[in-house]
């Protein structure tokens, strides 16, 4: 029984965490944004994309993407008067989507707009560990902060996207991408951020983005596009995977279980013979010998199974706590379970059972 | 009732050939009280067995109440038992992990009653035996007087054709084995056939007709009151 026990117990705990590890990682790739499809361009003369080429693009193909933002990844200190923040903080230009491509919430003042863009304007939006950091529990918005000599403007905070903490997601600051693109000199952007209509057609997005670029660049070196959703469904198949062979190993510890069932049914019959001598001489038929074998051993297995399916259930969530991941115990799962140790249960039941009912009543009663 | 012709049952073979019957010839009418008496390694255990439908002959015919059951397959011997046999045995064989009325009720149950009709049979069957205000008790809890009285009750509960009795005393002090005997007595006086299986010649002489055995051949078949009855080959020297 305890075979049993460990067996199903071993299944729902696997298969639990499995599926908590699954729904965790959907959800940071979610925060990241499945929305999202990433463009990385290296742009070589008169083959280039600008700003315009690629709003042009999400213009055009308005039934799959949504709205599109170049990413100016930007260094500099960040600070206010004496205080700074380490440099860790992110420094983005990016366009006036971008809060809503990323579904950023604003608690106070306002995204960047398009004038802002368009006229390269000193303004900044920052994350919760940077307002927190340098203006404390003042508001934040129309203060002034210093980005590597710059003095610009906070026009907005966001809501907490991660914990707040340094190096979160919400240790950022974002500026427009034409500012960013003057301060660092770089000339050319080469990063872009694509949102889709639907996450669902995430595919459908990356393809007409990859032929447009073919277009521009006659050869596909020059860019890459990256989608997370395409990514997710990679790491999904391959935690099925996972889950599968983990699954299978449990589903050895359940046959040893069976094999429990069985070793105790056969000392129950050897140890019952006399048993089942006197119920033969009382009349029992095989048929009746069979069936309270079988019987019992299901019994036996169903006990086992339930108490399996409990330890499992209540182990999944410690253990799963301990990896910082919700276990996900799923009932399909735990009823394939309690099917499996009851079907053990009947057919390692069986065997010992059937042998049983063939014993000689004479043979059997004067069994000690 | 009960006709056993030229019964053999032969263990081994060759030179290790045992007889345990030897050509066995009986019969046994209704209303009888027979006691089938030897030494141990007589054949009385084997023909008590062969008379159950616990065990089949090597060869030769077994007639019950008519029914040739000398070559029956295991769960038609199964049904004959049910219905025609009721059997005490010498350690009472009673279920211990179940209740006296569940043990009463066994041979009902395989008889395809239903739980109403069972219980009801049980209990007359126990009350029968005095024993019915121990129905709740478990085996164990019972002395062994006691025991065999509910092992009685079982035998008695199917209302069988013949009660096969196998040293229905042999685990029991002497007032208690009486107590048995007499009952049994009563039994056969209430027009029950009754086989008793014994090497107790005084407990034999408690049966009418007396069958004694030796080296699985009938030596002495007649009344129990003849003094040939009890002075006879194992007495006198011949191996039993």
């Amino acid at each position: 029984m305890l075979g049993i026990i460990i067996g199903i117990a071993a299944v729902i705990i696997i298969t639990s965490l499995g599926n908590g590890l699954q729904s965790y990682m959907t959800d940071a790739f979610d925060s990241m944004g499945t929305n999202l499809i990433t463009v990385n361009v290296s742009n070589r003369g008169t083959r280039s994309v600008n700003p315009d080429d690629m709003f042009e693009l999400a213009t055009d193909n308005s039934d799959v993407l949504e709205a599109v933002s170049p990413s100016v990844t930007h260094t500099g200190e960040v600070t206010c008067g004496s205080t700074t923040t380490d440099n860790t903080t992110s420094i983005t230009g990016v366009s006036e989507y971008y809060n809503v491509m990323k579904g950023y919430d604003l608690t106070d003042g306002r995204f960047l707009s398009y004038m802002d863009i368009e006229g390269r304007h000193k303004v900044c939006v920052i994350g919760t560990y940077v307002a927190n950091t340098l203006f404390g529990n003042k508001s934040a918005v129309g203060q002034t902060l210093k980005i590597g000599g710059n003095t610009f403007t906070v026009i907005g905070t966001l809501a907490e996207i991660g914990d707040s903490s340094e190096s979160s997601s919400d240790d950022c600051v974002y500026i427009p991408y034409s500012t960013a693109q003057k301060l660092s000199r770089s000339g050319r952007i080469t990063s872009y951020t694509f949102s889709v209509t639907d996450q669902h057609k995430a595919d459908q997005a990356k393809t007409v983005i990859e032929n447009a670029l073919y277009e521009i660049f006659k050869s596909d070196d020059y860019y890459t596009v990256i989608s997370l959703s395409e990514m997710l469904d990679i790491i999904n198949t391959m935690m099925d995977m996972v889950i599968t062979v983990l699954s299978a190993i449990a589903a050895i510890s359940l046959a040893v279980g069976g094999v429990g069932i069985m070793n105790i049914m056969l000392v129950s019959v050897t140890e019952r013979t006399r048993e089942i001598g006197i119920r033969k001489s009382l009349g029992a038929k095989r048929r009746n010998i069979l069936t309270q074998f079988v019987i019992e051993a299901m019994t036996i297995s169903a006990l086992g199974g339930i108490l399996g399916m409990i330890t499992g259930v209540m182990i999944s969530y410690p253990v799963g706590n301990l990896f910082d991941i919700t276990a996900v115990p799923k009932a399909s799962t735990i009823a394939l379970a309690f099917s499996i140790s009851v079907a053990i249960g009947v057919l390692f039941g069986y065997l010992p059972a059937s042998r049983a009912s063939k014993l000689n009543p004479i043979d059997a009663l004067r069994h000690d | 009732m009960i006709e056993l012709r030229n019964l053999y049952k032969i263990y081994g073979s060759g030179e290790n050939e045992v007889r345990a019957l030897d050509g066995i010839n009986l019969t046994i009418n209704k209303g009888e009280f027979v006691a089938i008496v030897g030494q141990s390694g007589s054949g009385k255990s084997t023909c008590m067995n062969i008379i159950g439908c616990l065990d089949v002959p090597t060869s030769g015919q077994y007639i019950l109440e008519g029914i040739d059951v000398s070559t029956m397959h295991d769960d038609r011997l199964s049904e004959i038992r049910n219905k025609k046999l009721g059997f005490i045995f010498q350690q009472y064989n009673l279920i211990q992990g179940i209740s006296i009325l569940e043990n009463v009720e066994l041979p009902l149950l395989y008889a395809g009653l239903s739980k109403a009709e069972r219980k009801e049979k049980a209990m007359k069957a126990l009350a029968r035996v005095g024993i019915q205000a121990k129905a709740k008790n478990f085996p164990s809890q019972l002395s062994g007087g006691q025991q065999q009285r509910v092992s009685i009750a079982r035998a008695l509960a199917g209302n069988p054709s013949v009660i096969l009795a196998d040293e229905p005393t042999g685990a029991l002090d002497s007032k208690t084995g009486k107590e048995v005997l007499r009952f049994l007595q009563e039994l056969h006086s209430e027009g029950n056939t009754i086989v008793l299986i014994t090497h107790d010649n005084s407990i034999a002489r408690k049966a009418k007709r007396i069958v004694r055995l030796s080296d699985g051949k009938i030596i002495y078949d007649g009344p129990s009151d003849d003094p040939n009855a009890v002075v006879s080959a194992d007495e006198s020297g011949v191996n039993g």
